[in-house]
């Protein structure tokens, strides 16, 4: 009696492995752990109990916008996908041809849905299959594991593209502030005066080189502690090269200790530059310009030091800033400095402004080229700029009343 | 060194000493006592509150010592305050604990020591719920410090929690890639391709031999990312670069002084949730049921904001006085 | 020629950039990943550039004995103390079995880092605290109707981040505690400014960045 129940339910199993597209495997062909476990009739009965349902819906498509790099594969969840259900993973199975061998090429949680294949090159066919994957595992060896199989997805080949198309409202932003700023320029070229607000910031600049000339004391300038890649840094620069010609012109000396080695080598051509030009070039010397550490804190304890010691009667504090701002801005308001600061860093900004003399706000230290030289065509670019931000004030505008309608019009601009 | 200043740090150094060596551990005052130096220190501010209105304000000096022992004193009071979640953390914790056993998580650690008070309390917390709760962590740092402090945060965990010693493996559960420099190109090449970037990991493991890295290649491979930042290169390079081109979703973790300018991507919703410096931390714990370090020091953070609080109204008081007498 | 290959460097690596971002194909993005790479070499290298020449000035200070010479020894033997021990931790890791790095736990190297300068660092950052007290005692005046405003801001935003916030406002409506506040104020107003100074930057970026690309801007290679 037990002999023939026991081979009525063999043959029912039999039946019911023909019957699905179900694999019971060794995790060596899985995930490359090894499996312990029995082969008998009644573990692979109970193991047929824990076997997953496949995923179904598998769509595999070329990534848009791409350089034809990727493969995006999606596909409808398990039936036996849910909490404690019988789906831990999914494999991703990929093969060149239908019915060919497929390998393992990554895997996923329960639960998610997609897989990128970024392993791929342009212009071969791929195949794809997704697997669900349950197992039972005690300190990373499997103790058993079962999965199924999802039927085939494909063929499918990956292409490059010639244009993100997720990126033309960027690309035409781009073109229209680049167009304005080229056109004003040229305008300015050919004669035409452009008008410039008053930044109090800058034109302070002439009166605090001076002051460190009456006191017979130095001038310090700090110019941030982000390395030359960082726009703020070159304006930093562009200023630095205005007040170390001033700095020149009085015979003042000026001190520029910086916290990157790329800046410490443009800031040592640029002040020598200034030294040149105004006929004093034996003024000048190397140590003036010197690399103190790249250490955020480290820098700003080794400027304070320097504050402290050797009083300077004029501070800049122009670029980007982080915490450290303070710190620095307070140790030379303590020790009677008169301090112009500098920064598009928003927030270290209330901090400038409670502890400094004068603060160069967000895009003025931009501007604070242009203005200090009056440059017809640096000018013109700050008239562009302008055109730049009307245009996104008219933008803010329309999206807001659009808004009140309902109409997202944010998603048209979306950029992926 | 001048006298005054040797005899100064000589003192220090006395009291420290005697701090860690004569007085009983841990100090702790009895809520009596908590409440009589909290009405003290207000007794303090009533005073300076008096001198400034006369017209003499207090020197530099003071200022700095009342707040070092507003920062100080906390430490031994035993004051429970209640503490509310504020949106954003939640959102990074809902996030955390949406993923599945098994998730594979980049953390990029991009800050130094400095930061370290501020950002490891998150990082810590972090830590020790992906291990308990069977999360990949993949560690990297643009900062050259940042991959040490990923350090200190595993072996936070593993001294909180000793059997996530034996339970977690290196390689399988966690790797740390250690730090590479190019700032915002790091994370551009990584879009691409880990390998190119960190050809090996900390302990000079190759790529390709690490198991948890065997089905990892760019973001698309990862579920969910965590970023603790204290500046440059921090969250708005990832934003800008992993979350923008990538695709990459993303929380972080801030210092406070850097929070409110990541603000605008998370009302955006490029940055999933956001802690913003200790507080941030402490509700992080909270949610995570992790209790550590910014709970602990929550105390001290909030008698500090009380003091420049007070600071702030005295000084107006005093401007404002004066205005009215020059009119 | 000094000025001409720098120049001519910005435009085509500037140009490239600018076009890799829209096509995303070769040979864009190989030049992109090339530029990216060359940059971090060149960084790499640079670290060296400015400690050489920290050591340098710091050298000259002590032969010169200027008046604060003790420092500049102490920086050179700080420098050398971590340099040997990162070597000589690495050297020592590297042929051990299993391998480890420099900067694990339990290595000299290590030690120096956590005990000594993460707390003279922490201690740098801690030094933040005192003087917002400071600043904030001498500077921050309500002096017109935008400073007022900002002051009531930093009131609940400082008060709100904290749990006495909440505890001075329990007898609010719920959602109209001090955090709640606090949190409008974050990422309502705070937003907006923030939004329209990033708005104000990034234009002042397009702009600075085309000016150097088209070589408008020379200030920065020391010239007009």
């Amino acid at each position: 009696m037990i002999r023939r129940l026991f081979g009525l339910l063999s043959g029912t199993v039999i039946f019911l492995l023909f019957l699905f597209p179900t694999n019971i495997v060794a995790q060596d062909e899985v995930a490359g752990d090894s499996l312990s476990g029995s082969e008998s009739a009644m573990d692979t009965l109970l193991l047929k109990e824990k076997t997953p349902q496949p995923p179904f819906n598998i769509v595999a498509e070329d990534v848009d916008n791409d350089a034809g790099e990727a493969i995006k594969l999606s596909w409808d969840l398990s039936p036996d996908d849910f909490q404690d259900g019988n789906v831990k993973e999914y494999v991703v199975l990929r093969s060149e041809s239908a019915e060919g061998t497929y390998d393992t090429l990554g895997n996923t949680t329960q639960g998610i849905k997609s897989f990128i294949d970024n392993k791929v090159e342009i212009g071969k066919k791929y195949f794809y299959k997704i697997a669900a994957l349950n197992y039972e595992k005690v300190n990373y060896v499997y103790l058993w594991n079962a999965n199924s199989e999802s039927a085939v997805a494909g063929p499918v080949v990956a292409t490059a593209q010639w244009f993100n198309t997720g990126r033309i409202w960027v690309l035409l932003t781009i073109l229209f502030i680049s167009g304005a700023i080229i056109y004003f320029i040229w305008g300015a070229k050919s004669g035409k005066s452009f008008y410039i607000r008053k930044i109090a910031g800058i034109d302070e600049v002439e009166n605090a080189v001076g002051r460190a000339t009456e006191m017979g004391r130095s001038i310090y300038y700090v110019p941030g502690i982000h390395d030359m890649d960082d726009v703020q840094t070159l304006a930093s620069m562009s200023i630095l090269g205005r007040v170390s010609k001033m700095a020149a012109q009085n015979d003042t000396r000026i001190d520029v200790p910086v916290s990157r080695s790329l800046v410490m080598v443009t800031a040592r051509e640029i002040v020598k530059e200034s030294y040149s030009k105004v006929g004093r070039p034996d003024s000048f010397q190397d140590e003036q310009v010197r690399y103190l550490t790249d250490d955020q804190f480290g820098y700003a304890a080794a400027i304070d030091g320097l504050f402290v010691r050797e009083k300077p009667a004029t501070i800049f504090l122009i670029g980007a800033f982080f915490a450290e701002s303070l710190i620095m801005a307070e140790t030379g308001n303590s020790i009677g400095a008169i301090q112009i600061a500098g920064t598009a860093m928003p927030a270290q900004l209330p901090f400038f402004v409670a502890a400094c003399d004068y603060t160069l706000i967000g895009e003025e230290l931009f501007a604070a080229s242009a203005y200090l030289s009056r440059e017809p065509k640096l000018l013109g670019s700050l008239k562009g700029q302008d055109m730049g931000k009307a245009l996104f004030l008219i933008v803010i505008v329309l999206g807001i009343i659009l808004q009140f309608f309902d109409v997202e019009m944010w998603r048209l601009f979306e950029v992926r | 060194m001048k006298t005054k200043e040797f005899i100064v740090t000589a003192i220090i150094i006395v009291v420290l000493l005697l701090c860690k060596f004569v007085l009983p551990k841990p100090i702790q005052f009895s809520p009596t006592i908590s409440w009589i130096v909290t009405i003290l220190l207000g007794l303090v501010f009533a005073f300076i509150f008096y001198l400034t209105i006369k017209g003499k304000p207090v020197e530099r000096r003071i200022v700095f010592l009342l707040v070092g022992i507003s920062l100080v004193v906390p430490f031994f009071m035993q004051f429970k305050l209640p503490l509310k979640i504020s949106p954003e953390v939640q959102q990074v914790y809902d996030k955390l604990a949406s993923l599945p056993p098994g998730s594979k998580v980049l953390a990029s650690f991009d800050y130094d020591p400095p930061s370290a008070p501020e950002l490891q309390p998150m990082a810590e917390a972090f830590v020790k719920y992906a291990f308990e709760h069977d999360i990949k962590i993949i560690m990297m740092g643009l900062w050259p410090q940042g991959p040490q402090q990923a350090n200190q945060a595993v072996e936070a965990a593993f001294e909180e929690n000793p059997a996530l010693r034996d339970q977690v493996k290196y390689g399988v559960d966690y790797v740390n890639l250690g730090f590479q420099s190019g700032n915002e190109f790091v994370v551009l090449r990584m879009g691409e391709s880990f390998k190119s970037m960190f050809p090996s990991d900390l302990n000079y493991t190759p790529y390709d031999s690490i198991p948890l890295l065997k089905n990892v290649s760019n973001f698309s491979n990862i579920d969910w990312s965590i970023n603790f930042s204290a500046g440059k290169p921090g969250t708005v390079e990832w934003i800008q670069v992993a979350v923008d081109r990538y695709n990459l979703p993303m929380s972080a973790g801030n210092t406070a002084v850097q929070a409110p300018m990541v603000y605008p991507y998370l009302n955006a919703g490029q940055l999933l949730g956001l802690m913003g410096g200790m507080s941030g931390a402490a509700e992080f714990e909270k949610l995570t049921n992790l209790p550590g370090k910014a709970t602990t020091f929550l105390l001290s953070q909030t008698f500090a904001h009380v003091v420049v609080i007070l600071f702030i109204i005295i000084g107006n008081v005093a401007f404002l006085r004066s205005r009215k007498e020059t009119k | 020629m000094k000025r001409e290959i720098p120049i001519a460097i910005t435009f085509i690596v500037g140009t490239v950039f600018a076009l890799a971002y829209f096509i995303p194909r070769e040979p864009f993005s190989l030049f992109e990943r090339q530029f990216g790479d060359w940059f971090g070499i060149i960084a790499a290298f640079a670290i060296w550039l400015g400690a050489l020449n920290l050591m340098k000035i710091s050298a000259m200070k002590i032969a010169r004995k200027k008046p604060d010479f003790i420092y500049a020894s102490l920086i050179i033997l700080s420098f050398l103390v971590m340099i040997f021990f990162g070597f000589y931790e690495g050297y020592k890791g590297l042929f051990a079995e299993p391998q480890f790095s420099y900067r694990d736990a339990g290595t000299g190297f290590n030690w120096l880092y956590e005990y000594v300068y993460s707390a003279l660092s922490a201690t740098m950052f801690a030094l933040l605290a005192f003087f917002v007290a400071s600043a904030s005692y001498r500077a921050f005046r309500a002096r017109n109707l935008e400073a007022t405003l900002l002051l009531i801001a930093a009131f609940f935003v400082m008060l709100g981040r904290v749990p006495v916030g909440d505890m001075l406002t329990t007898w609010m409506p719920i959602g109209y505690t001090m955090s709640d506040w606090a949190n409008w104020i974050m990422s309502v107003p705070n937003t907006a400014g923030q939004r329209a100074i990033m708005i104000g930057i990034a234009l002042g970026l397009v702009s600075t960045s085309l000016r150097i690309i088209l070589g408008l801007e020379r200030s920065y290679l020391g010239g007009e």
